[in-house]
């Protein structure tokens, strides 16, 4: 048996199959070696894809030999490639990090469970972003969600359990709605496969049925990406979930479900008539730039830290629905790679926030008073990745809104590059929040003895600065893919 | 690459890192030495493009040499090294490194071959600048900072965009002569001028500069408004309407400057005048305008860092800034006195200091131009530069009525300093050759002919009767005077309060239960800072359903519709 030639289905079984093994096998150093060896051989696995991807075009696998449309399809084409690369790299990267921190913020006995979460919850996005069956999307983004309503819930503030049940109930009402969207579909084409749905459709002209799952559809993914104003389920989750969680979800979770919402679009209803005549880029230009403007307005005004950047992290999604909006090769790719560039800074960033919970305790602005002199180094990388968030040159997050500029200058919108831009100054003014407590505040008396954050949650966290900084200056692998993706999405390139 | 070299601007930059480790004597080498390790390591460099890179697509050229960008970045090297030298005394351990980023960095906008880098060094440069402003330590400087950092993030918005536009138009980075023909261009022609100071927002500078501590001015008065002089020299000359922008920035600073009180916001409006006459001469663009404007810049630095620091070292000294307060100061600070003096001979032009043989050639560019008006009116200026600096500031401040202080001259870091700086206003007035040569055109003007003596002279001589004549009404009583910046310190703030007021009454009516969204939004923004604004609160789990249940109604109302 050739194994390259199993690599997809490899994507999603090593991490769903470690979970239950991390169950029976129940020690917790066990159970952490196990997810850690899935997530990093999950990783190698999607590094290849990538290459192979970008070798010799998408790879279709049908599992277990039924051909597709009967059989589910996994299909891997630059999109899901650059995606799966995504969220198993930061899962590699995060899981050292949990060990060191979840010592800190949970009992022992429940510390195999974690591990299985985490690796069901991986299983999920990766399955999310692999499969080309849109029910199988539909099962896997429900492990996914499950197992994150339970990774939230772990967290060791009380608070936890309210936010684990807002986002299940929201998560759950959002479920519905692509369930009951990808039915609609179902009932039209008959079939499940996304690609087959997408050639049927194409011979609709406006049909009802269709438009009510489109309808259905998007608000279920908008839900589940915290497009704004259904966003109010993301700050609470991600604020009091253990940080390892927190770190793991900001940096996937929403990017995943904007990848589900790119499939439907331009994937399925693309080519059709029905969507070309809808104002659907009006409508998502508009909640974009509310979510940009009015979640970081709320950021500014946040007293705790995880708040605040889950807050940006809002923002952030409007910037990525904007580029959608433009439905240009260019607004694609800035969305693409904002996708990327974004999930590694706030990635980053909550691993950083995790080692100073570690440290001092909370995460508080008057907690962290001072934290500039009793942990220089994870106070410096905050404001690194604060840049990032900002879009300062040689930052990733640069990159890709400079893409967004030059889409909005692409269609002549001159207003619109104003908005982006002075967005970011909010992005500046809660930035500077946390400088100025950092910098300008000696530290409180009891914790003046604080030390630097230990190198098991340091050096994980500086890998995802480390690549802030890199992905800004060397755009090769982020924008590359991104505009390769983006070409495939709108049929204008090879795939 | 082809050969290793060094950027000075980054010799500066990353030096000033390692300036808060070092302390007594090490530091103060170190603070001597950074300087004049850039000047050394700039003129190691040959002339054209020397770095290369790649980024986006675009061809960058983040080091590039030429006359023009080696003259502006010799004076800014120098400058640090003056104000260095200068500010050795100073207790704020931040504003040296601050000072030494801010410079490195307008060193880095004058050998930047491209406007991506240009784009860079600039928002570097609004960094230090607000840095150093803030290592004043009071109250005052504090809120101004702010004030001065908002202007300058705005300006770099304007400027960001604008690059943005010309690289997509263009296809390429490259810093060259561009004319105000798109939206582009004049984005970026909008972004310079704020930084040089022209209206409508030349306020920002007065306002700010003076707050800074008695070194920081210093700093602060040489680098802004000289890059931005800078990027208009190589991206804008000939643009007919930057003559009108600077003879109005010409006789803004001569005015305002004139019924100023505080001696270092007389010399901040002068700055602005000053800088006026530089963009009138970027404006008539003729080889001899433009060399003048080079030229100026380079002397003004120099002298206006000069009287800053005679200013600095009476305020060091005495803690007082008003004139009506300051006077007689000649008897126990002789040496600062006659410095002080030098440097208002040279801004007004005095034959035999720097200011006459740079400023005359813009004057007489405006004469080869056959620009009679702009010719008259910068003579007219010319007399109102002697009034305001030239012979207010020393007389109000070291002459005059005795104000009985007797404080001695300052320290021997500061005064080495300006002894330094005085001599090279006379220097360079006495032997301008070396700088004609340093110009970026080559100079045929001789400007010790007795036509030019005498016009010169004469015009001093009557506005300084003018002054002595008219003295009664130039005494300074303690007044504040209105400017433009006046509008975002009072009305901007007061309107936001009333229509928070406004809003908030709203909220309280019914009304907007069921009113607009704009309503809510602005009630939601009003109780931002309550821990249960609209926004900030946790929402209930059934609000967020209603939420989503309203989202859908709408897409599907929305889908029906067409």
């Amino acid at each position: 048996m050739n194994l390259a030639a199993h690599l997809p289905a490899l994507q999603v079984v090593l991490p769903l199959a470690a979970a239950p093994l991390a169950v029976l096998l129940r020690g917790r150093g066990a159970a952490f070696m196990l997810v850690t060896l899935a997530a990093w051989a999950a990783f190698a696995v999607s590094i290849l894809l990538w290459l192979q991807v970008n070798a010799s075009g998408p790879i279709s696998y049908a599992l277990g030999s039924w051909a597709p449309p009967w059989g589910i399809e996994y299909r891997v084409d630059s999109l899901s490639a650059l995606l799966l690369m995504l969220v198993c790299g930061i899962a590699a990267v995060v899981l050292p990090y949990a060990r060191a921190s979840i010592e800190r913020e949970l009992r022992q006995d429940v510390h195999y469970l974690f591990y299985a979460m985490f690796a069901l919850c991986l299983a999920g996005l990766a399955g999310i972003a692999i499969t080309g069956d849109a029910f199988n999307l539909f099962v896997f983004l429900e492990i996914s969600s499950l197992s994150s309503y339970v990774l939230i819930a772990l967290g060791r503030d009380r608070r936890a359990l309210v936010a684990a049940y807002q986002y299940l109930i929201m998560g759950t009402i959002g479920a519905t709605f692509i369930v009951v969207g990808v039915g609609l579909l179902y009932l039209k084409t008959g079939t499940l496969n996304l690609a087959d749905m997408g050639v049927r459709l194409q011979e609709m002209t406006s049909h009802r049925p269709v438009l009510a799952a489109l309808a259905f559809l998007t608000v279920g993914i908008s839900l589940k990406l915290a497009l704004f104003p259904l966003h109010q389920w993301l700050p609470n989750a991600y604020a009091y979930a253990p940080s390892a969680v927190s770190a793991f979800l900001a940096a996937t979770a929403t990017k995943v479900s904007v990848y589900a919402l790119l499939r439907f679009y331009f994937s399925v209803f693309g080519e059709t008539a029905v969507f070309k005549r809808l104002p659907m880029e009006d409508l998502m230009l508009i909640l974009a730039l509310a979510g940009m403007f009015v979640a970081s307005a709320v950021a500014i005004f946040q007293h705790d830290l995880k708040r605040l950047f889950a807050y940006s992290s809002v923002a952030q999604v409007g910037y990525i629905v904007l580029g959608i909006s433009f439905d240009s090769v260019t607004g694609l790719t800035a969305t693409i790679a904002h996708l990327v560039n974004h999930a590694v800074t706030k990635g980053g960033l909550f691993l950083l926030l995790g080692a100073v919970m570690a440290g001092m305790g909370g995460t508080t602005l008057a907690r962290v008073h001072g934290i500039g002199r009793v942990m220089p180094l994870t106070a410096f990388g905050i404001v690194l990745c604060g840049l990032g968030l900002i879009g300062v040159p040689g930052t990733a997050g640069f990159v890709s809104k400079w893409y967004l500029i030059l889409a909005a200058l692409e269609k002549g919108q001159w207003w619109l590059v104003f908005l982006i831009v002075a967005s970011s100054l909010l992005a500046v003014a809660y930035v500077w929040r946390f400088v100025e407590a950092a910098y300008f505040h000696a530290p409180r008396a009891d914790l003046a003895a604080v030390r630097e954050a230990p190198a098991g949650l340091a050096i994980p966290a500086w890998t995802l600065v480390g690549a802030t900084i890199w992905f800004g200056l060397d755009t090769s692998v982020t924008v590359g893919s991104a505009a390769r993706a983006a070409a495939m999405l709108l049929g204008t390139g090879a795939p | 690459m082809s050969e290793w070299l060094v950027h000075p601007g980054l010799v500066l930059v990353l030096g000033a890192f390692a300036l808060p480790w070092l302390h007594g004597g090490a530091r103060s080498a170190a603070v001597l030495a950074l300087p004049l390790a850039a000047l050394v390591c700039l003129w190691q460099l040959p002339e054209g493009a020397r770095w290369q890179t790649a980024w986006l697509g675009y061809e960058l050229a983040p080091l590039s040499v030429d006359k023009l960008s080696r003259l502006f970045a010799t004076i800014f090297a120098l400058m640090a090294c003056g104000g260095g030298l200068f500010a050795l005394r100073q207790t704020s351990r931040l504003e040296i490194p601050a000072a030494y980023v801010y410079a490195g960095s307008a060193i880095g906008v004058a050998l930047a071959g491209d406007l991506v880098t240009v784009f860079v060094f600039w928002e570097l440069m609004a960094v230090g600048s607000t840095l150093v402003l803030w290592s004043a330590g009071t109250k005052t400087a504090w809120a101004a900072s702010r004030r001065y950092v908002m202007i300058h993030l705005l300006g770099g918005v304007v400027l960001f965009a604008g690059v943005t536009g010309h690289l997509l138009d263009a296809g390429d980075a490259a810093f060259v002569r561009m004319a105000p023909d798109s939206v582009a261009h004049w984005l970026i022609l909008i972004g310079f001028l704020i930084n040089a100071g022209a209206p409508p927002l030349s306020a920002w500078l007065p306002d700010a500069y003076p707050e800074a501590s008695w070194s920081g001015t210093v700093f602060l008065s040489a680098f802004t408004t000289k890059t931005a002089v800078y990027v208009l020299l190589r991206g804008f000359p000939g643009t007919e309407f930057l003559v009108w922008i600077g003879l109005f920035m010409v006789f803004y600073g001569i005015v305002y400057a004139l019924l100023e009180n505080d001696m270092r916001r007389i010399l901040a409006y002068s700055i602005v005048n000053q800088v006026g006459f530089m963009i009138a001469g970027i404006g008539i663009g003729t080889e001899m305008a433009l060399n003048g404007a080079a030229a100026h810049a380079f002397t003004h630095i120099v002298y206006k860092a000069l009287l800053l620091m005679s200013a600095g070292a009476v305020l060091a000294a005495t803690g007082r800034r008003k004139c009506s307060e300051l006077g007689g100061l000649f008897h126990s600070m002789p040496l600062t006195t006659i410095c002080g003096t030098i440097g208002a001979l040279a801004i007004s032009s005095f034959p035999l200091t720097s200011g006459f043989v740079s400023k005359s050639m813009v004057t007489q560019a405006a004469i080869d131009g056959h620009l009679t008006w702009v010719w008259l009116a910068l003579a007219a200026a010319s007399a109102g530069v002697f009034l305001h600096a030239g012979i207010k500031f020393p007389w109000f401040v070291f002459f005059q009525k005795d104000s009985g202080l007797r404080p001695g001259d300052p320290p021997a870091s500061m005064r080495w300093a300006m002894i330094a700086f005085a001599f090279l206003c006379i220097a360079l007035g006495v032997w301008p050759e070396p700088l004609y040569r340093l110009l970026p055109y080559a100079v045929d003007y001789v400007p010790y002919t007795a036509a030019h003596v005498l016009t010169q002279l004469q015009l001093l001589l009557f506005s300084g009767l003018a002054f002595f004549a008219m003295l009664p009404w130039l005494k300074r009583t303690p007044t504040l005077t209105l400017d433009v910046d006046w509008l975002w310190r009072r009305p901007l703030p007061a309107l936001a309060r009333a229509a928070a007021r406004n809003f908030g009454r709203l909220r309280d009516g019914a009304a907007v239960r069921a009113g607009s969204l704009a309503g809510r939004v602005s009630a939601g923004l009003r109780r931002h800072r309550e821990p249960d604004g609209l926004f900030l609160r946790s929402w209930p789990t059934g609000g967020m359903a209603l939420w989503t249940m309203t989202m859908l109604l709408a897409w599907l109302v929305l889908y029906y519709l067409p």
